[in-house]
């Protein structure tokens, strides 16, 4: 306590009277970043929830700021970042309590893209001493005028939640901002705010050359349950509904519980599936991104207030701002990761001395296998999560782009400028000249398009943009997030009274609910009924991008097809789940359902090693299926699929498709398949010679494609005062992409993509990492009728919406083939 | 191999976008939009360049093969006035060739009012061969053997295990509208309206597949959410 108190003697007044009187102590990790800032240096500050960080990060800014005179020129003093708006602006309100009770003469704005354009003509004019804004607000920033006057004079610049953002597209951007900021502000302090990772070195040097790391341990235990429900376990699917009793009466015991899910449609599904059986009427409410902004504010307001007994929430509750007393945290579904899930239940219990409650309901079978391994893995203290990535090129591009557009550059400058951001360390200069030459005029070999440059080299060797249409087009594109392309939903009411049978022309669009992802429209027909907001919907139809909407008394809507899982299942934890299913001495701990399940499986067919890969093969219909089970993720198991069914094609056995799962591939076929040699089918090779052909035509490395193309700046995301629709956009990228890659196949952009799905979205590396694990460890067992491990894929088919190549070919075909058969039947 | 019978006439579309004649040795090509690459990127957006020469490529080898004694381009072959400025020399050279082999017809579009007339060819605002007439844009109301374009349909054809959109012809036993043929052509569902008033009846459709052109009736197809024309 002696120590605690003399901490306070480091800190000048007012703020050790504040401290003080609040009966406060300064944190360790608060005084090491204080000790830092004296040295001029900034740090990775790692902190579980509550432990004080985002004070720990402003403090020395504070504190500087209050001894300087109040008759300055006004200058941007710290520059906070934070990847959700939200977050910036309740960091802005929190920061208001210290500023106001020590009257400090310290000016806080925000500025995220809700801010009016006044307001940022103001700050730009009259720069406040703490600016908080976002990752895309800081890259306009850097892309306007002026902009190097603007940053010069910053001492101290923040990134919260750094954790969340540095291994993404968004992350190399802000990290090529924060690079420009380190040469035009070479005085300011680089500070990270991080929770608990699983690479804490790789994320400092992220940060920036030589940041130190500050720890702050503790924190009490969480109190983790994998719910084991008295119902039916579900084979497959992802609506959990047989748990919503059990996690009903959960909420019903706690003061207030935030209900996780992984996607929209789930989210909308618990939602509605938990107030059928609100006998109590207890306040639960809805929080997800495809949500009106007001209709949000007010569940956080009530949430903050208390009010609310439970939310039902997506990733878009999962960082930063503290919303109130939660003492419950439930995951309905699998968390996919451990890393994903203690940040989930660190929502629980700000305070840091009381353990979190967490609870766990998966929603089918082997998920029941992945909660159990991610409770294993959070009581080991080991976490997941991705390592460095290497910089993406579009990201490049941008940036280039975004500082020809403000104060121009120097190529050489530039690229030294560049290597300073961890993930382009590595840049070669050839490969940052064919950047460069592509923001410049496309970087096409064939070069006819010289009148046209964006941006042109001037006489005095800087390159800028060539007027301000392109300085316009840049500032509609910034960011690195690409959206799936969304519709408004509208309410709409009928107006005036209509004969039955009288076409319904009389439609009015009313009050904008939210916004839905375009696909799942195109699966619904006018008619149709759907949730959304918690209320079930009528689809009528659409008017250009707003779907009109009324409300029906219907009680069984259409569930929205789950469209794949968002975030695909770690490799880490994927590990687990084959130790657990090998391991019979687990079993006794699962579900008596789920070791019926794995001991039936033992009979009928096998129980795989953690290190083999079980290959099943059996008949079925007029078909023949082989399914495996290399539990890599849904991404990793479609690039194989896709290996699979072009070896089998050209093995004769005449392969009609293939559906992938998070833990398995089914692929079916014409002819029998128990007699292939599975060695040589799952030969690693595949990755050589199939690769690259198939890659060219799949449909995910047409959507790779599309994410570089709007990201670079190839394709506008839209047109000023014209929207384009998504649809649109998806359409003609991939006619771009063919045109490309039959007339410049080594295009820097078509490199760019190559490069995103290896790295990420194909999981090619770690398909390859796991083929050559089963090398020469592949049990092929040869069954007469389908393996109780083979039901959750099977149950799949049919469900998987993209297609291209040989399949696209397949369903074309047969769709023909119904029709003659349809034309030739005699009724 | 599909084959569209259109008043009595014996036609076979082709995988590429193309309609073959056999009978006359007639070849239809539509909505060309050449140098639409090259038009956006006069507008700050940096297309590939290749379209034009990926679009004339093609027409090239199934000339190879076919051997036609004329070739319709069926209007919107330019996607804009200033295309032909912008074209690069050896396309231009590559459609002097073609235009040189056989009796090329450039129809007007709404695109290319006037096309080019320095690249062999004639032009004709239709063409009347027999029992078939071939224009740029549908005749509204009924017709008897017209081929048009104009419109780009595609089609989301559903099939037994998933759904695949694809450029395709529209026909029925009086008109055929033609998929466009163009490097970096879009397409409209042929669910739209535009469609259906010219197929009160309803329509076939031929989805242009990587080897085939496989048939579909409406009721096999699907709609976009939104359009997808341009």
């Amino acid at each position: 306590m002696a120590d605690d108190q003399r901490s306070l003697e480091s800190l000048p007044q007012p703020f050790a009277g504040w401290f003080a009187g609040r009966g406060w102590t300064l944190r360790p990790h608060q005084q090491a970043l204080l000790r830092a800032a004296k040295e001029g240096k900034g740090g990775l500050v790692i902190a579980p929830t509550g432990g004080g960080k985002t004070l720990a990060g402003f403090l020395p800014s504070l504190i500087d700021l209050a001894a300087r005179s109040p008759r300055r020129t006004p200058a941007l003093h710290t520059l906070y970042i934070s990847p959700l708006k939200a977050l910036a602006t309740d960091v802005a309100r929190n920061l208001d309590t210290p500023v106001a009770e020590m009257e400090l003469p310290i000016s806080i704005d925000v500025r995220t893209g809700d801010t009016s354009p006044s307001r940022r003509q103001r700050q730009r004019a009259k720069p406040p001493d703490i600016l908080l804004t976002t990752p895309e607000q800081l890259a306009l920033l850097i892309a306007s005028e002026h902009a190097q006057v603007f940053f010069q004079d910053v001492r101290a610049v923040i990134i919260d939640e750094v954790h969340a953002i540095a291994a993404s597209k968004r992350g190399d951007l802000l990290a090529l901002c924060l690079a420009t900021l380190r040469r035009w502000a070479p005085a300011a302090r680089h500070v990270g705010l991080s929770a608990t990772v699983r690479d804490p070195v790789a994320l400092a040097r992220w940060l920036g050359p030589d940041t130190p790391i500050i720890r702050h341990a503790g924190g009490a235990e969480a109190h983790i349950d994998v719910l084991d429900s008295e119902m039916r376990i579900p084979w497959a699917g992802h609506t959990g509904r047989h748990n919503i009793p059990e996690v009903y009466e959960q909420i019903r015991q706690a003061r207030m519980a935030l209900v996780f899910v992984n996607t929209r449609s789930q989210a909308e599904m618990t939602f509605q599936e938990l107030w059928r059986v609100n006998e109590d009427g207890l306040p639960i409410a809805l929080h997800h991104g495809s949500l009106d902004v007001d209709q949000r504010r007010k569940v956080e307001a009530a949430m903050a207030a208390g009010s609310l007994k439970a939310v039902v929430c997506t990733s878009t509750l999962d960082l930063g701002i503290d919303w109130g007393d939660v003492d419950l945290v439930v995951q309905m579904g699998a968390p996919k990761g451990s890393a994903r899930l203690v940040q989930r239940i660190g929502r629980s219990n700000h305070r840091m001395d009381e353990p979190s409650r967490a609870l766990l309901a998966p929603s089918n079978r082997f998920e029941v296998l992945e909660c159990r391994a991610a409770v294993d893995a959070v009581a080991a203290g080991e976490l997941d999560g991705p390592g460095p990535r290497r910089g993406a090129i579009d990201v490049l591009a941008q940036h280039i782009m975004a500082r020809a557009c403000g104060e121009g550059f120097d190529a050489l400058d530039l690229y030294e400028e560049v290597r300073i951001a961890a993930p382009y360390e590595n840049l070669d200069w050839e490969t940052w000249e064919r950047v460069v030459d592509f923001v410049a005029s496309g970087g096409y070999a064939l070069k006819t398009y010289d009148r046209f440059h964006r941006i042109v080299r001037f006489p005095d060797g800087v390159w800028r943009a060539r007027n301000d249409d392109v300085r316009r087009q840049h500032r509609m594109n910034v960011g690195a997030i690409v959206e799936d392309p969304m519709v408004t939903v509208r309410l709409a009411s009928y107006v005036g009274s209509r004969a039955p049978g009288e076409m319904k022309k009389m439609l009015r669009a009313g009050r904008k609910l939210g916004e839905m992802e375009e696909y799942f429209f195109q699966t619904l027909t006018p008619g149709d009924t759907f949730l959304f907001g918690g209320e079930v919907l009528r689809f009528e139809g659409m008017v250009e991008t707003d779907v009109l909407a009324t409300r029906t008394h219907d009680t069984n809507p259409a569930i929205p097809s789950y469209n794949g899982g968002k975030f695909p299942l770690t490799t880490f934890l994927a590990e687990r789940v084959r130790g657990i299913v090998h391991d019979r001495d687990n079993w006794k701990d699962l579900p008596d359902q789920v070791r019926e399940w794995f001991e039936v499986q033992e009979l009928n067919s096998v129980i795989p090693d953690t290190n083999q890969l079980l290959v099943e093969t059996f008949p079925r219909g007029p078909r023949f299926f082989m399914v495996c089970y290399p539990f890599e993720g849904r991404l990793a198991h479609q690039t194989l699929g896709m290996l699979l069914t072009r070896r089998l094609e050209r093995a004769g056995m005449k392969p009609m498709g293939f559906v992938a799962s998070e833990y398995a591939l089914s692929v079916w076929a014409l002819e029998d398949l128990r007699d292939v040699d599975m060695n040589q089918l799952f030969h690693q090779d595949m990755l050589g010679d199939d690769l690259d052909a198939w890659l060219e035509e799949s449909a995910l490395m047409k959507r790779t494609f599309r994410h570089c193309a709007l990201i670079s700046g190839l394709i506008e995301r839209r047109f000023p005062g014209k929207e384009k629709t998504g649809r649109q956009v998806t359409f003609s990228t991939d006619l771009v992409y063919d045109v490309l890659r039959s007339h410049e196949p080594d295009h820097i952009l078509l490199q760019a993509a190559r490069q995103d799905a290896a790295d990420g979205l194909l999981d090619i590396r770690r398909l390859g990492d796991a083929l050559a694990r089963f090398k020469g460890h592949i049990v092929h067992s040869r069954l007469d009728r389908i393996s109780p491990f083979a039901v959750p894929v099977m149950l799949e088919i049919g469900k998987e919406p993209v297609f291209s190549g040989d399949a696209a070919e397949a369903v074309l075909r047969e769709a023909e083939e119904d029709l003659v058969r349809d034309a030739m039947r005699i009724d | 191999m599909l084959t569209f019978i259109v008043a009595g006439c014996t036609l076979s579309p082709q995988p590429c976008g193309a309609l073959w004649w056999s009978d006359e040795r007639l070849l239809v090509v539509s909505d060309l939009h050449l140098e639409k690459g090259s038009s956006f990127a006069s507008r700050g957006q940096m297309l590939p360049p290749y379209d034009t020469r990926a679009t004339l490529g093609r027409i090239a080898r199934l000339m190879d093969r076919l051997k036609p004694r004329t070739v319709v381009s069926l209007g919107d072959s330019f996607h804009d006035r200033r295309a032909r400025v912008r074209m690069a020399e050896d396309d231009v050279a590559l459609v002097r060739r073609l235009t040189g082999q056989c009796d090329w017809i450039w129809i007007e579009g709404n695109h290319d009012p006037a096309p080019p007339d320095d690249l062999g060819g004639r032009m004709a605002d239709k063409l009347v061969f027999g029992p078939l007439t071939f224009r740029h844009e549908p005749t509204p109301g009924p017709v008897s053997g017209e081929v048009a374009g104009h419109l780009h349909p595609c089609a989301r054809v559903v099939g037994r295990t998933g759904t695949v959109r694809a450029r395709c012809f529209a026909m029925d036993e009086t008109r055929i509208v033609m998929p466009a043929y163009g490097a970096l052509t879009g397409g409209l569902n042929v669910l739209d309206a535009a469609f259906g008033s010219l197929f009160p009846d309803g329509l076939l459709v031929g989805a242009l597949g990587r080897d085939d052109v496989y048939a579909a009736a409406m009721q096999q197809l699907a709609p976009d959410a939104v359009s997808a024309a341009g």
